[in-house]
């Protein structure tokens, strides 16, 4: 554990040096933001929108008691999804998706040589192929997280209504009673961390893959279950951090 | 030119080559033979700087490698092409921008600069109307190809070809080894060649090394190899019936 710390650590260190040139640089980014973020707006509206109808319907079912006003099923749905779901839960389907297709995409590269076509032209590989993708992820997640939480309310408003069980007014009471702006703060500096945990640990893996198919497969495997139990790990650290 | 000096390469405690000694000249091809797991992709990839030596020392034109700051050797590196034995072409970008990469990357011509150049190393290496197409679109020969137009993109002074045969057939093979062989003399380069393939030692050696087990056996010309009296370097290059009967060829003629 301790190797791969240290080998990922030198490995940051190659990712940040000075890109070779600005203009391709920009480009990369541009192309990363379009492959890893927008093309994961799909599962995140997904995602989202059923995470929000599932929370607001079990909070509604669980708290079904004549002397707790529904309002508070709005409260309790708002402040999971802005806390804890749209940023971690998105963040771990992110590690799932985003994840496993850099370190796979990285892998192949290596293994096909590619990568050893770059260092030969005297370009710095690591900060090439990964750099644009870190700063992508962390440009792009926060934007992504933000969505989650506007669709992931909306879900619960769409099932509070359709079954009966939490009604409209109640619900947007609910949502904007007590409501802390620091939570949003909080949720996107989680998500901040979380992208760069994502796209640097995936990246360390398939950067260091060797030999072929299936040692890609298995960096893309690592990449998900090291870039998860980070999540959860700097979740607990930045929750008691930010929010003690 | 290129000197190795006692070179040694261990991975895992298990010794890869043992102090490999050898000039490699301008002007020339030079080979590396030897069986599969000899040693040979490892001594390339050493002289390149893709893998960190143990012990030893590379000389480029009189000037160390291994005490070579990172800067020199990444400035190094901008006179060094390479073609990888599964060609390395970047899957995403068509044929031209493959072409094109180092010289986005490394140089500040315009477009159309970067272009005519492009243009010119595809069409020096036969290839014309494939610029718009995916590597996945081409053939393995056409894909040896663009990766050689793209190694001599930015007119190295050094070549270095891993297995430039692998993988095609003979006609083709012997197209690719006279097309290495012509660049070599039309821009000066040294080259260094690894292959396992008799026709391309015949074709192109002006100079050869062998390999076996980390070690150099043998050097000399292609001319040099029917007088070889080394039991390991005899049995590898005349192993096949065409060879032994060529062999034959020459003494009689003598």
């Amino acid at each position: 554990m301790f190797y791969h710390f240290g080998k990922y650590v030198l490995f940051l260190k190659r990712v940040f040096g000075k890109p070779d040139k600005h203009s391709v640089f920009l480009n990369q980014i541009i192309k990363e933001v379009d492959l890893l973020g927008i093309n994961s707006l799909g599962i995140v509206l997904i995602i989202s929108v059923f995470m929000g109808a599932v929370v607001t319907l079990q909070t509604a079912y669980n708290i079904d008691m004549p002397f707790i006003p529904k309002y508070t099923v709005g409260v309790a749905a708002r402040d999971s999804i802005l806390l804890e779901f749209s940023s971690t839960m998105v963040c771990l389907i992110l590690a799932g998706k985003v994840g496993s297709s850099i370190a796979s995409e990285i892998g192949t590269m290596r293994v096909t040589e590619q990568i050893d076509a770059l260092d030969i032209m005297g370009i710095n590989s690591a900060g090439f192929l990964v750099m644009p993708k870190v700063i992508a992820m962390v440009f792009i997640t926060p934007l992504l997280v933000i969505i989650s939480m506007g669709i992931g309310i909306a879900g619960g408003y769409l099932a509070g209504s359709l079954t009966g069980e939490v009604p409209a007014a109640e619900y947007v009471y609910g949502i904007q009673y007590g409501f802390r702006p620091f939570y949003i703060t909080y949720s996107l500096i989680k998500s901040v961390v979380f992208a760069f945990i994502i796209s640097s640990v995936s990246a360390y893996w398939g950067y260091y893959t060797s030999g072929g198919a299936l040692e890609v497969g298995r960096a893309s495997t690592k990449a998900v279950v090291t870039s998860s139990i980070f999540i959860l790990l700097f979740n607990l650290l930045l929750t008691q951090l930010l929010l003690a | 030119m290129i000197e190795v000096k006692n070179l040694s390469k261990s991975f895992d405690g298990k010794q890869i080559l043992k102090g490999i000694s050898t000039v490699f000249h301008k002007g020339k091809t030079n080979l590396i033979i030897g069986q599969s797991g000899s040693g040979k992709t490892v001594l390339l990839k050493s002289i390149v700087g893709l893998h960190l030596i143990d012990d030893g020392d590379i000389i480029y034109n009189g000037k160390s490698f291994v005490s070579m700051s990172n800067s020199q050797k990444r400035k190094l590196r901008q006179d060094m092409g390479m073609l990888f034995q599964g060609s390395a072409l970047f899957d995403s970008s068509t044929v031209e921008e493959n072409v094109r990469f180092p010289l986005d990357i490394l140089t500040d011509w315009s477009l159309e600069e970067k272009r005519d150049r492009a243009n010119f190393c595809l069409e020096r290496v036969n290839l014309k109307n494939v610029n718009h197409l995916y590597p996945s679109e081409i053939s393995g020969g056409m894909q040896k190809r663009v990766a050689i137009a793209r190694a001599i993109a930015l007119n190295p002074k050094y070549l270095f070809c891993d297995e430039p045969n692998s993988g095609l057939d003979p006609k083709t093979s012997i197209l690719i080894d006279e097309l290495i062989k012509e660049l070599t003399q039309e821009y000066d380069m040294t080259t260094i060649i690894n292959t396992h393939d008799m026709n391309s030692v015949m074709g192109i050696g002006d100079k050869i090394i062998f390999i076996h087990q980390g070690e150099k056996q043998w050097e000399g010309t292609k001319d040099d190899i029917f007088n070889v009296d080394n039991e390991v370097v005899e049995s590898f290059i005349f192993a096949s019936d065409l060879f032994r009967e060529l062999r034959e060829y020459h003494k009689n003629r003598k």
